[in-house]
């Protein structure tokens, strides 16, 4: 393993930020860790980086244990959040910072500020003052600049965040390009899943401190860990049930779940698409609260009468109108029993 | 990792301490002390029973009353005239900026025999208003307070200024997009921000004028007097060490409560701000208002600080051909070993040196207060640094004089002497100058350097100090400006065969007769000259670098 934390325990105050982290990062393998901000993302993130010393636990790299061993040698890179370009260097001053750091020569470093503005798409910026840039371009002189010390793991805090939404999509791609190019072993947090799923060879959710659930995006996306990692993927529809059989007991009613699903008291998550609008007099009575366009489809909030809302995905031709009295039932295949 | 990282952090800030703290022991601490028990020590004894005693006098208490409330009034009066001055230099542009900057600074450099002379040609007695309307205000408390306003002035333009012209003036319109009136969003927005330099410059002005001495001196005639003039009375006329050892220890007292409660207050306060690159937030002035307060700035300038020190070119011209200043040429054999004019030579060299050991003392201890997880030990440092400029001036330059002159530490015949004494003042304003400007350092940007592979030596080079240079010649330039001031202390430690500018001064001054008197006025003009020039190039070094922010 390239990085491993074991029982990384952070303490601001009396609360554990990080609470007995245990994480492994293979060579070449990208993680995401996705969550709520004040999740101990970050703080992760600095951990690993030395710039935030452990109350407990370990860090190791390379099956080296960073006790001890200050940023600066730790070899990693880091891309903040807000970039922290240096303002008064221009961009050719700010990615050959590093290399000048590890003691390159005056030709290693043009040499290499050219290689990285070529590859992040910005040649000829070398002499730009870093004021100058738009957002995107800071972000490319940073990731330039992290990249250009050559880092064992590169580390991104919130990578795309500040960025327009097309921008975004567009960089999540070249970044996944240009890792999986450069074999770059790579740790980044973000709140956004979709930035997350994207990007990651596997993605981890924190919550308070703990890692709630890990896996491949597709894992996580399908079989969320609990309530807490299905909610904060954007699913709303999760209850409490009593499962029995093939059958759970939940505040809508009886719904059906998939044959293999655990027994007993469970918590239940309903896909939208696994919510069927019938008409008013079959299935559960609900009102129409809201209804969102969002491109591929129509979401639809639906009030039951003295049960929680529910969500459900509607092609843009059957969404029924704000105001409305619709009926639902329940798609088994895309009910998961959760945990 | 468990807890080393916070361990090796102590470590590094301690060490950054070490030197500042030695410096202090031996220069500052030391030779207070051994005055201090010279004053009270008989025997082996100590005689605490003195400080009742004094303390009970009711000349004393007058004394003290006098000095607190003269102090504030002067704080008030100094921060009401100068605020709307640290605004146009910080955000306005016109032409003559620089120069005008360097004029304001003169002031405080002047010493402050010369500085009590100066006013007392303007509203004493056959001075400039008696002749014009026949007002004077030498028998006032005005002319106290108006001469600390002339010193006091630059204090806090250059350092509220300093920080104000590298706050964003984006915060300010963020304020005022959410409905907030200009003023309002000043209040709001930029005050608090500027709160720690109004503070500090407040803190700073209050202490030169509660330990004022030169001004009171000649200004204060019989009537009103402050602790440093009684300590100076007590020490060199009457000797009584003893009452003068109670009065430095009063002084100390009050100064350490003072700097305890500026402490407490700054803590509370200390909040990373968004710096931006001076040069552009300064605009033409734009609007009635600007206009009118750019005019009122100047006009208050040219009356308070500039009409003064024309007063004194004018007096050191009064006699024909220059002979005041070919004068100052001649050995006269009495006042002087030397030609005064050798005063220049002496005084750029100690102030040179002087300011060398005060920015790397006070540079050093910035660095290491700039640490936000500073603990208690380090507040206490912090205060700590600020006491030289509490202590009678007159108590440390007759410590050095006592405590300095003999084995392990025999300085007595060395030049060294002068510029160490003359650091100890202006390493508080280096710090002070620096302090506000590193913690408004982005935490992160150090970080962001770390993982790139620079080592906090690096960081400090690579991040803060390209940062903080503009802070750093300022500093540099008070630094100067101080030592080539200061004159409580370097009258008793300068030799009689190498006098500062303003020793030679008080020696001309305290003799009789018209040539003395002239002399002494051409001998202030050219440290004005001197101050004033020194200034410039460090304006003009300054903007010769600001192509780098």
């Amino acid at each position: 393993m390239l990085l491993s934390l074991a029982g990384a325990t952070v303490r601001f105050g009396g609360r554990a930020v990080l609470d007995a982290v245990d994480l492994d990062v293979a060579e070449h393998e990208v993680v995401c860790v996705l969550g709520p901000s004040g999740s101990g993302k970050s703080t992760l993130l600095r951990a690993v980086a030395g710039l935030q010393p452990l109350d407990a636990g370990r860090v190791t790299l390379d099956g080296r244990d960073q006790a001890g061993v200050p940023a600066h040698r730790r070899e990693v890179g880091l891309m903040f959040q807000d970039h922290q370009l240096f303002p008064q260097r221009d961009v050719a001053g700010n990615v050959a910072f590093g290399p000048r750091m590890r003691g390159a020569s005056r030709d290693e470093q043009r040499e290499r500020v050219r290689e990285l503005l070529e590859l992040v798409g910005l040649p000829g910026a070398a002499r730009r003052s870093v004021a100058a840039l738009s957002g995107g371009e800071q972000q490319r002189v940073a990731l330039a600049r992290a990249l250009a010390a050559r880092p064992r793991l590169l580390m991104l805090d919130e990578p795309l965040g500040q960025l327009d939404r097309s921008l975004r999509e567009r960089l999540v791609v070249e970044l996944r390009e240009l890792f999986g190019r450069l074999g770059t072993t790579v740790l980044a947090v973000t709140h956004d899943q979709g930035e997350a799923f994207a990007l990651a060879d596997r993605v981890v959710v924190m919550r308070d401190g703990r890692i709630a659930q890990s896996g491949t995006p597709l894992e996580v996306w399908q079989r969320p860990a609990d309530a807490f990692v299905a909610r904060f993927l954007g699913f709303d529809n999760v209850a409490e049930a009593t499962v029995a059989g093939q059958a759970a007991d939940t505040p809508w009613g009886k719904v059906p779940v998939p044959e293999d699903a655990p027994q007993g008291a469970r918590t239940l998550l309903v896909r939208p698409a696994g919510v069927r609008l019938v008409p008013a007099d079959a299935g559960l009575r609900c009102t129409v609260a809201a209804r969102t366009f969002r491109g591929t489809h129509v979401a639809v909030h639906l009030q039951p009468e003295d049960a929680p809302r529910l969500e459900a995905a509607c092609a843009l031709r059957a969404a029924p109108e704000v105001g409305d009295t619709v009926g639902v039932e329940f798609d088994a295949a895309e009910i998961v029993v959760l945990g | 990792m468990t807890g080393s990282g916070r361990r090796s952090g102590n470590a590094a800030r301690l060490g950054l301490m070490a030197v500042p703290v030695v410096f202090f022991a031996v220069f500052f601490a030391y030779p207070v002390a051994a005055i201090v028990a010279r004053g009270l020590e008989v025997d082996g004894d100590w005689q605490f029973g003195r400080i009742g005693d004094v303390l009970a006098q009711p000349d004393v208490r007058h004394v003290l009353w006098f000095t607190t409330w003269q102090a504030l009034a002067s704080t008030a009066l100094t921060l009401l005239a100068a605020l709307p001055g640290a605004y146009v230099f910080a955000r306005l542009d016109f032409p003559g900026k620089q120069v005008l900057r360097a004029v304001v600074t003169v002031p405080f450099v002047l010493p402050t025999v010369v500085v009590g002379t100066a006013f007392l040609a303007l509203v004493g007695r056959g001075g400039l208003l008696d002749e014009l309307w026949g007002v004077r205000l030498d028998t006032t408390v005005w002319a106290i307070l108006l001469a600390h306003v002339f010193f006091n002035y630059a204090v806090v333009v250059r350092t509220v200024g300093g920080l104000w012209s590298q706050l964003d003036p984006r915060q300010e319109e963020a304020a005022r997009m959410l409905g907030a009136s200009r003023l309002t969003a000043w209040r709001q927005v930029t005050l608090p921000a500027l709160a720690p330099a109004v503070a500090a410059a407040a803190l700073m002005v209050f202490l030169f004028t509660f330990t004022s001495f030169g001004v009171v001196q000649i200004l204060g005639g019989p009537t009103f007097s402050t602790l440093e003039v009684e300590i100076y009375r007590q020490t060199s006329q009457v000797f009584d060490l003893s009452t003068a050892a109670v009065l430095t220890l009063i002084q100390f007292a009050a100064v350490a409560a003072v700097l305890a409660v500026h402490a407490w207050t700054v803590r509370r306060r200390e909040t990373a701000l968004r710096l931006v690159d001076a040069s552009v937030t300064a605009r033409r002035p734009r609007g009635a208002g600007q206009w009118a307060l750019l005019a009122g700035v100047l006009v208050t300038v040219a009356v308070l600080l500039v009409l003064p020190l024309a007063v004194l070119v004018q007096r050191s011209l009064d006699a024909p051909g220059f002979g005041y200043y070919r004068a100052l040429t001649r050995e006269d054999g009495g006042t002087f070993l030397v030609p005064p004019i050798d005063a220049i030579g002496n005084s750029l060299q100690y102030a040179v040196a002087a300011t060398a050991v005060a920015v790397v003392i006070g540079g050093l201890a910035a660095t290491a207060l700039t640490r936000r997880d500073a603990g208690r030990f380090v507040r206490g440092f912090d205060a700590l640094l600020m006491l030289p400029l509490g202590v009678s001036a007159v108590t440390v330059g007759f410590g050095f004089l006592i405590a300095l002159d003999e084995p392990p530490l025999d300085l007595r015949s060395s030049w060294i002497l002068v510029p160490l004494a003359q650091a100890l003042v202006g390493v508080p304003f280096v710090v002070r100058t620096m302090l506000p400007v590193l913690r408004a350092v982005d935490a992160r940007l150090r970080e962001a350097a770390a993982v790139l592979g620079a080592s906090p030596w690096r960081v400090w080079r690579e991040v803060d100090l390209p940062m903080v240079r503009r802070a750093l010649l300022i500093a540099a330039g008070f630094a100067f400006a101080v030592s080539l001031g200061e004159f409580g202390a370097t009258v008793f430690i300068a030799r009689p065969d190498s006098p500062t500018l303003p020793v030679a001064v008080a020696r001309l001054l305290g003799r009789p007769g018209e040539m003395n008197y002239g002399q002494a006025m051409a001998l202030s003009t050219i440290l004005m000259v001197v101050c004033a020039v020194a200034l410039v190039v460090l304006e003009r070094l300054r903007t010769d670098r600001t192509g780098e922010f």
